[in-house]
């Protein structure tokens, strides 16, 4: 089954890729293929295995149980905030939350982990910064 | 004797202080990368190249980290499997099958020695192939017009798939998916904007280095998650390394078994799409058959197995070296990992880079050699610190993984949305794993997509339109059958080959239980 939820979403994908492929625009330059006719192509190749995916699937994957799978959502959506937080808290403070919650779900301590956060984030910080000269997100406070 | 000259000449380049220096950091680095169970070469290069390049380093110095990176996590991926039996990626799977059963029986030190000096005869002699191929291979690749270059390219995609999956329908999806995100951005020939909605962060495309990173390392930061909550992993701690010191005897016995393994390691990787992975499991394979045929040894901490698939799989890392350089195929995902850099440094790897750039060529060469040395060096007297590196809980070592893949890419683009973007790619590498869609291809389609695409328009426009032109010499011919029979044959013999190397996997860890 899953390999057919695949299979639908890369034919949708398909879909508005060779749609969005037909909008490209001409330019003054043209050469006899033009910028569209690979973009057809690719489309047409993701189309082709998709529609293989529905009629043929493989075996069920081992897909995670509802508790190991909202550990990943949660991961995905800390690493979402930490990218937005980067500029508006600077590297040091938000390095340290973002280490400590993944420490934490990886099965340490809760003040372990916020340990583990803190030297994180000043280890980086030092051994990439102050040492290799890396430029790292600035926040308010200017680290 | 030319190659000899051009040799020397690639050796004043890599013994300058600052390159002998970064080659020790490099080699010191991948080791540990590949010490770790689930970050292999690849992921440990994907995780260096934004570092690499945000410290401002030149091309060839870039250059000589990376790959001493590179061949480092090759000897260091036997780390895990012969003390922890966990490989640290797929190619240093066949150590585990007689490396593991050493460890229990205290030669844990012993077995690591041996897997050095093999990885040591492996990596060098299919460096001293590289040599006398590779400018061999050139002289065909002069022959390449647009239109043969076009289908070079589907010989890459063809082939890759190989043995990596076991779909050939899922290797092709992957390839197009990786070819249509390349497309993304302005158009190389008219300037057209392409897929950018009008979105300002997608104008120039999306750097492969941020696909790289997420697909590689991100998305092995959420397997991790979902497979060790709690932080069950095997420690080190346990395992005791005893002698350390080789014993000659023991390495003399395994010196047809290194001879065997580098030849046989050095064809797979030279294969487009095989790799170290197919390497290592002929070697151990074939060394069963010819010394062990009635399967008494093997399995049970026989030398000769862990001697044989360390010189394959590190054999096939310099192999699939080949056509990287001179055709600019990469063979394998280590290397298409090795072509980004390239890239990034505005290299065109193919035939053109041995006559455009010798000096870059030849200074890359003669520091694989040279990271061979340093690394038979350190493994050694240091394997002591590096087994000590897996006694720090990987719950700790993961977060780090991740925010170091958060700083190498805000550190070159500075932009959060690239940041997020990478992010998405993780989550999606993580989904396609699961699916069993193999994520060399993505990479390879993001990485060659526009030469692809350019090749292909060139073709065309030389041929006024006639697409006939892409079989339109014997070598364009020649090409496209063995595109056809790579696609072909692994449908017929991919899944039962993939089926042996996981059963042979399961059984002797059966049997080690």
């Amino acid at each position: 089954m899953s390999d057919r939820i695949f299979g639908g979403f890369g034919l949708a994908l398909a879909i508005f890729y060779i749609w969005a492929a037909s909008i490209i625009k001409d330019s003054f330059m043209v050469d006899v293929v033009g910028p569209r006719a690979f973009p057809y192509i690719v489309g047409s190749i993701i189309g082709l295995c998709s529609l293989y995916f529905i009629l043929r699937p493989d075996d069920e994957p081992d897909w995670p149980h509802i508790r190991e799978f909202s550990e990943i959502v949660f991961a995905a959506a800390v690493m979402f905030m930490y990218c937005w937080a980067l500029p508006e808290f600077g590297f040091l403070i938000s390095t340290v939350f973002a280490t400590a919650y993944l420490t934490w779900r990886l099965g340490t301590q809760p003040l372990w982990s916020l340990l583990v956060g803190v030297l994180t984030s000043v280890g980086i910080y030092v051994v990439f910064h102050l040492i290799l000269g890396l430029a790292l997100a600035k926040g308010p406070l200017g680290f | 004797m030319e190659i000899l000259s051009l040799l020397f000449d690639g050796f004043a380049v890599a013994l300058t202080p600052q390159n002998l220096f970064l080659a020790v950091v490099g080699c010191f680095l991948g080791t540990l990368m590949g010490a770790l169970p689930g970050l292999g070469p690849a992921n440990g290069v994907a995780i260096l190249i934004p570092i690499a390049f945000s410290m401002g380093l030149g091309p060839t110095a870039s250059l000589i980290l990376l790959v001493s990176v590179y061949y480092g996590a090759m000897y260091g991926g036997r780390i895990s499997s012969i003390l922890l039996n966990i490989p640290g990626d797929e190619p240093a799977m066949m150590t585990c099958l007689d490396g593991y059963p050493m460890a229990q029986q205290g030669k844990a030190g012993e077995a690591l020695s041996l897997s050095g000096v093999a990885s040591f005869v492996g990596a060098f002699f299919a460096t001293c192939g590289l040599v006398l191929l590779a400018p061999q291979l050139v002289k065909i690749a002069l022959l390449f017009g647009p239109a043969e270059y076009f289908v070079l390219f589907t010989v890459a995609f063809a082939t890759l798939g190989g043995i990596s999956s076991t779909n050939q329908a899922k290797s092709a999806f992957a390839a197009a998916l990786g070819l249509g995100i390349a497309m993304i951005g302005s158009d190389s020939q008219t300037g057209s904007q392409r897929f950018t909605f009008d979105h300002i962060h997608l104008y120039d495309g999306i750097d492969f280095l941020i696909a790289i990173v997420g697909l590689f390392a991100l998305s092995e930061v959420f397997i991790f998650l979902e497979h060790h909550r709690g932080g069950a992993v095997a420690s080190a701690s346990t395992t005791k390394v005893g002698r350390i010191m080789p014993d000659f005897g023991m390495i003399k016995r395994c010196i047809p078994s290194m001879a065997r393994g580098t030849g046989l390691g050095f064809f797979a990787g030279v294969l487009p799409g095989a790799g170290a992975s197919l390497g290592s499991f002929l070697a151990y394979s074939l060394e069963k058959q010819s010394v062990d045929r009635e399967g008494k040894t093997f399995g049970k901490g026989d030398p000769r197995g862990v001697a044989a698939p360390e010189a394959g799989n590190n054999a096939a890392s310099g192999g699939a070296l080949v056509p990287m350089l001179a055709l600019g195929v990469p063979g394998s995902g280590t290397t298409a990992v090795l072509l980004a850099v390239l890239l990034q440094l505005n290299i065109t790897p193919g035939p053109l880079l041995f006559t455009k750039n010798p000096d870059i060529v030849w200074g890359l060469i003669a520091a694989l050699f040279l990271a061979n040395f340093i690394l038979l060096a350190m493994n050694i007297p240091l394997v002591g610190i590096f087994t000590r590196v897996l006694m720090i809980p990987t719950r700790i070592l993961m977060p780090i993984v991740a925010m170091i893949s958060f700083v190498g890419i805000y550190s070159i683009t500075g932009s959060s949305f690239d940041v997020m973007l990478m992010v998405g790619f993780g989550i999606a590498g993580w989904v396609l794993r699961k699916l069993d869609v193999s994520l060399v291809p993505v990479i390879l389609g993001i990485l060659l997509g526009n030469q692809m695409e350019v090749n292909l328009r060139r073709a065309m426009t030389i041929s006024d339109g006639d697409w006939l032109v892409l079989v339109g010499s014997p070598l364009a011919i020649v090409l496209w059958v063995i595109a056809i029979t790579g696609f072909v044959l692994p449908m017929l013999m991919g899944r039962r080959m993939k089926k042996r190397m996981h059963a042979a996997r399961n059984e002797e860890e059966f049997v080690g239980d």
